[in-house]
């Protein structure tokens, strides 16, 4: 099987990498960029845990070949950080609402919210709820991760 | 869950793309939302020779309102039709229903006209295409063809698409003036494959009569099922019309099977109900419109 | 500053929600190999032949390893993890099948490559012969003992016990009212969204072996390893990572692949890294839940039980390397607040060609308050009175506890509720739901032409299991602070309320304690977390650890400040006296160490020329240890109660019968809370957990015992919109079994959800609900039959 160079810019960096064909974009990220925050819970695009932003749109990076997103912009978890390294306003949100327990499906979680925002600054609760309906969590019961939506755009909009 | 290895094309424009498929042939898969295939790859449950992706020939990516109906290109994806306000202004169901397409992040990437050609008799937009009298366009080195929905569902995962060939757009017909359109749909959890699903569309005439009422129902049979409404509703007035013989109607039309989400009288059952529920609605609607 | 018992933000946070958690699969180099293994693919049949010729050419693969390749104790059966006087018939595998396969999803074959793709493509080539031998699935067909799954156990009967206390059924039989209900809880699962794994580094040089496990217990899994793979004890590491999720799915240990992963990486000489996928998970972990249940009761005119008979079959799968804790649970727990007058249960384990059962959150809970909850339902429907009243008048009082069921409880100790104010409960859950106000809203809803219905269930939970629990405490000479305790974490914020616990005992701020969990290396002796024990258990050996470094500070910063320990305290880690002398712990914690030599300008304070002092006593006493540190341990005579009561409304739809709940109300008592949000949090996971298990979670088997549901796509946990919100009021009766008075809360969320939804379904629908879970379809189903007379309605009093 083919090995194929690619470029993709990741959280802001543009990184080389070569890989085979079928390489998922997730095991791209993690194993091959080092970059572990997104994690992998089921690898048939059902439990969302993948989800990163690829052009600024949340795509399941598990149902993604790296090779087919060569030239993308990917932001993941980790690109979700305030400009300082400190927490971005989502990973703030989920800290002050007790928005995670085990941690596991929260990347999925924090990229999806972070475009959710970006389109749609004022969410009400039932919106809110909405916009995490594609995403799975064992932990939480989802109660705090609402709660978190709703604090972040708070410290969204307080912020600008 | 890891993928088997393939050999992987990335063809650049459409020629290319038709060249490469007319190469691979049968042993070729075309990889363009990748929601529905990748998920089978992962699991081992496919492992196709070669993976045409599809995702740089962005002249497919297009959704084209004309007159007469809405052209969706193969690159287009579920997010993009669900967004469009021409395409929702000529055709509101398209919207309707795309937003019972899986979860929102699937639809970012996942394509209607990839949807289209999967051909799960679980989707949604094969069954929006059938209700609409729609159309496939397949390209390939020897030409184009076009396949009306009615001919192109050929089985459960099975379209008409031959070794070679792309499907380079689906065109979901307009309907006539004074047609109102619903979409109901029962799923275990939100965003899963329905349990039963149906598109109704109503057409009235200036009197308010029935003049088309059929619908298209998903998870009840191996392809979209379609049904004429006209022996339960047909030339009634609609405040007349009796719905829920329509749905009677839909569930002696229907035969279903068990699965272990639900049983066939189950399925049966609800194609009944939710008829009756989206034809109401679809009236309604059509009502409002032949008064506008 | 006041620390415990204050919601304050998780410690452990920034790094999770900024992705730089350490989970097992961010462990490892590119050069540590992955290993992936040949499952069966059928529930039962001999292996005739494991043909890997194709497999050899693949690019990549490092090793094979068939049973035939194990030594030594590598080669033996898996052990008995709780062997009980009542497993008469105990059976485990082997880490790599030998010569047979008992469920699908069993190892046969074990793969080694340089990542897990090219595993998993040499496995594809591995080519397996199987003789399919008959197979056994479900309770009923083990029941019938057509065919066995083990040839010397004929009958499928792992096990039979029979508890009681009185006699029940002769309690019954002069009952003045009698009732007969059979309930069935189908089969479901844990799930956590991070599947198992092992990562394995062999230093041979060292002849050390750490091993990073995805796992519940990492000084069980030592012991394990060390005695299966014949190394020390003392050269055997587990270091549990972060861990995403557990449920109870990873205390079982050890897992075939947890012993097979580091004896490949001692065999290669290279690391060696497992990660479990979904499909795998499915087929190899655990599963848990499925029981069917014969309650026979006996009652008076006002309701109060007489005499309850239980019997009934679990399905313990293919093989019972975990004992039958799960069903010895829901015997005991079954009898959840009340007193049941007389009471006999008895049941068998069964063996079924499936997936092994162990403990799923809950335990065996769930099905046993299921089967108590129905029947005060029963109980309530038959004399027509309400349901809350029924429960009230069966309800052990305040004022009787200790209150003795008789029984022997999962910890091998009497089942005794030291704590608990069950009427409380009950009160404040009818005030939190409306109960009272409930039949008037159905008027109005059916007036709409809606359906809805009420349905409440109580527990009692038995938590903080022994045998023990221990910490460390030190405080270091910069003034932070050390815990460690050797259980582990999946989410539940140890790092968090055993950073308060030491924080508010010593006096310092909770941001200087850092806590570890869950690694050998810094704790030896534990047990694991399970059993919602860990904040009663770690809890309190952190607390009394503490306690004994702070008594320590005390007593060396009076001889430093010439003053008696008694006027001392400690704020924000400053000793001061009455008098207003002070003195650093962190200082504290320097002169705690008499040194000969300095290695910075703090540490030069307590070297032999600069202390100054007693000259003629030793620098440390007899008796005394160097350091400001302590180790403690916590273990107590029996586990202390939890208790709650959940309410919910649901609606049902009167053509399409799907079920929405409307409100979800929970009142529990767990005691002292360390931090209000983390057990809020536990308790929305477990009604998340319970609303899965009663409306949508069931793992399908069809009668060749192929897994029919092995993915997220069919086996559906909820997302957000299947989860309502939920309401919360709690009670806090204090342990008084332990010096914090606390109680366990994880399991809590999800003990009643079975029991609370089928009461309101079947409050809503008017007939009986007796098997869960259920879904529109099954219910719809149900309507037709009770419509057609063959599913009897509710009496309301009308049979008496």
């Amino acid at each position: 099987m083919s090995e194929h160079d690619i470029r993709l810019t990741v959280n802001g960096i543009e990184r080389s990498v070569r890989v085979p064909a079928r390489r998922l974009l997730s095991d791209c990220l993690r194993h091959d960029l080092g970059l572990t925050g997104t994690h992998v819970g089921c690898e048939h695009g059902v439990c969302g845990a993948c989800t990163v932003l690829v052009d600024g749109v949340p795509m399941r990076s598990c149902l993604l070949f790296a090779v087919s997103v060569d030239g993308a912009e990917i932001t993941t978890v980790e690109g979700c950080r305030a400009p300082d390294g400190g927490l971005g306003p989502v990973q703030q949100a989920f800290q002050d609402c007790h928005g995670l327990q085990c941690g596991f499906c929260t990347p999925g979680f924090i990229t999806t919210i972070t475009a959710y925002l970006r389109d749609n600054p004022n969410p009400t609760e039932e919106q809110a709820r909405e916009a995490i309906g594609g995403n799975l969590c064992r932990c939480t019961g989802y109660q705090n991760i609402v709660a978190s939506v709703l604090q972040a755009a708070d410290i969204i909009r307080s912020e600008s | 869950m890891k993928p088997p290895p393939f050999e992987y094309h990335r063809p650049s424009d459409l020629g290319e793309a038709l060249a490469v498929l007319a190469e691979v042939g049968p042993d070729g898969k075309v990889l363009a939302g990748g929601q529905s295939l990748v998920p089978l790859l992962n699991m081992r449950l496919a492992a196709p020779r070669a993976l045409v992706d599809i995702n740089r020939v962005k002249e497919l990516a297009y959704i084209t309102t004309v007159d007469g109906g809405v052209e969706v290109g193969a690159l287009a994806r579920h997010a993009d039709l669900e967004r469009d306000d021409a395409a929702y202004a000529a055709i509101p169901l398209l919207r309707r229903a795309t937003e019972h397409v899986a979860h929102a992040t699937i639809r970012n990437r996942g394509t209607t006209v990839g949807s289209i050609v999967h051909a799960d008799p679980s989707a949604e937009m094969p069954a929006v295409l059938a209700l609409l009298d729609g159309t496939v366009t397949l390209a390939s080195t020897a030409g184009r063809r076009t396949v009306s929905a009615a001919d192109f569902f050929v089985g459960p995962l099975e379209s008409d698409v031959r070794p070679g060939e792309l499907a380079v757009s689906a065109t979901f017909r307009t309907p006539p003036p004074g047609t109102g359109t619903a979409w109901l749909e029962l799923s275990r959890r939100q965003g899963d494959y329905a349990i039963c699903g149906v598109g109704v569309l109503v057409t009235l005439d200036a009197d308010l009569r029935v003049a088309a009422a059929r619908a298209a129902l998903i998870s009840v049979g191996p392809t979209p099922v379609l049904v004429d409404l006209a022996d339960a509703v047909g030339g009634r007035h609609v405040d007349a019309a009796d719905w829920a013989a329509a749905g009677a109607l839909v569930e002696a039309s229907v035969e279903p099977e068990d699965d272990i989400h639900a049983t066939a009288a189950y399925r049966r059952h609800l194609a009944g109900v939710l008829t009756a529920r989206a034809a109401r609605s679809a009236a309604q609607e059509a009502t409002a419109n032949v008064r506008a | 500053m006041k620390v415990f018992g204050e919601p304050i933000a998780r410690l452990e946070d920034p790094r999770l929600v900024s992705g730089r958690g350490r989970y097992l699969d961010d462990l490892g180099t590119t050069t540590t190999l992955a290993a992936a293994f040949v499952r069966s693919p059928h529930a039962h049949a001999r292996v005739v032949d494991i043909d890997v010729s194709d497999a050899l050419g693949v690019d990549g693969l490092v090793a094979i390893y068939t049973y035939d390749d194990l030594e030594g104790r590598v080669a033996e059966p898996l052990p008995i993890l709780i062997p009980h006087p009542a497993l008469r018939a105990p059976r485990t595998g082997y880490p790599l099948a030998n010569g047979v396969v008992k469920h699908v999803g069993e190892p046969v074959v074990m793969v080694v490559a340089t990542d897990r793709y090219v595993a998993e493509d040499a496995c594809e080539r591995i080519r397996v012969e199987y003789e399919p031998l008959p197979p056994v699935v479900g309770i009923d067909n083990a029941l019938r003992a057509e065919h066995a799954v083990h040839e010397d156990v004929p009958d499928n009967v792992a096990a039979h016990l029979v508890q009681e206390v009185g006699d029940a059924r002769a309690a019954i039989e002069a009952a003045p009212h009698k009732l007969e209900l059979h309930l069935e809880v189908e089969r479901s699962a844990s799930m956590p969204m991070e599947g198992r794994g092992v990562y394995a580094r062999w230093d041979e040089a060292d002849r050390s072996l750490r091993v990073y496990s995805s796992t519940q217990t990492s000084t069980s899994l030592r012991f394990a390893l060390a005695h299966k793979l014949g190394v020390p004890v003392d050269r055997v590491e587990v270091v549990t990572p972060d861990v995403g999720g557990g449920f109870g799915v990873k205390i079982m240990h050890p897992w075939p692949e947890e012993i097979l992963v580091p004896w490949a990486a001692i065999r290669l000489g290279r690391e060696v890294k497992w990660v479990e996928d979904r499909r795998e998970h499915f087929i190899s972990s655990a599963h848990e839940r499925g029981q069917k249940h014969t309650v026979r009761v006996g009652f008076d005119d006002d309701g109060r039980l007489l005499g309850l008979d239980v019997e009934f079959l679990h399905d313990n799968g293919a093989y019972t390397p975990y004992g039958i804790i799960v069903p010895v649970i829901t015997a005991t727990q079954l009898l959840g607040p009340y007193k049941p007058g007389a009471y006999r249960v008895e049941f068998h384990s069964l063996y079924t060609n499936t997936v092994i059962v162990t403990p799923y959150r809950g335990a065996g809970r769930p099905q046993g308050v299921f089967a108590m909850e129905r029947t005060m339902d029963a109980i309530a429907d038959y004399l027509g009175l309400d349901r809350t009243v029924v429960r009230e008048r069966n309800l052990i009082q305040p004022d009787e506890m200790p209150y003795d069921q008789g029984l022997v409880f999962q910890d091998g100790r009497g089942l005794v509720y030291d704590s608990g104010d069950f009427p409380a409960t009950l009160r404040k859950l009818r005030e939190l739901v409306g109960w009272e106000e409930f039949e008037e809203y159905r008027q109005r809803a059916r007036a709409e032409g809606r359906r809805v219905g009420i349905g409440i269930a109580m527990y009692v939970e038995g938590t903080g299991v022994g045998p023990y629990e221990g910490a460390h405490v030190r405080v270091e000479t910069n003034g932070q602070v050390h815990v460690a305790t050797g259980l582990t974490t999946q989410g539940q914020g140890h790092e968090t309320v055993f950073a308060q616990i030491a924080a508010e005992e010593l006096g310092v701020p909770v941001e200087t304690v850092t806590v570890v969990t869950g690694d050998t290396r810094r704790f030896k002796y534990a047990v694991g977390t399970f059993a919602s024990r860990a904040a009663v258990m770690s809890g309190n050996a952190v607390a009394l650890a503490a306690r004994k470094v702070r008594e320590k500070a005390l007593r060396i910063a009076a001889e430093a400040l010439s003053c008696s320990p008694d006027e001392l305290s400690i704020v924000d880690g400053v000793v001061r006296s009455e008098a207003g002398a002070e003195i650093d712990l962190k200082t504290v914690a320097v002169l705690a160490n008499p040194l000969r030599y300095a290695f910075d300008e703090e540490a030069a304070r307590a070297t032999q020329f600069a202390v100054g002092g007693r000259t003629d006593r030793p620098p440390v006493e007899p008796g005394d240890e160097p350091g400001l540190e302590a180790t403690a341990y916590y273990s107590p005579v029996r586990s202390t109660f939890a208790n709650g009561a959940h309410a919910a409304i649901v609606e049902t739809d009167p053509q399409t019968a799907d079920i929405r709940i409307l409100r979800y109300c929970v009142v529990h008592d767990c005691g002292t809370l360390i931090n209000p949000r983390i057990v809020a949090g536990q308790v929305h996971g477990g009604v998340a957990q319970g609303v899965g298990g009663a409306l949508y979670e069931r793992i399908v088997y069809d009668e060749h015992g192929q897994l029919l549901n092995a993915s997220y796509m069919d086996f559906l946990m909820p997302y957000a919109s299947e989860v309502p919100k939920i309401e919360i009021d709690h009670l806090e009766t204090p342990s008084p079994l332990n010096p914090l008075g606390i109680k366990g809360a994880g399991e809590a969320g999800v003990i009643p959800g079975h029991a609370v939804l089928a009461s309101a379904i079947e409050d809503a629908e008017g007939f009986r609900i007796d098997a869960m879970p259920i879904s529109p379809a099954q219910l719809w189903e149900l309507r037709r039959r009770h419509e057609a007379g063959e599913v009897p309605g509710l009496t309301r009093g009308g049979e008496r």
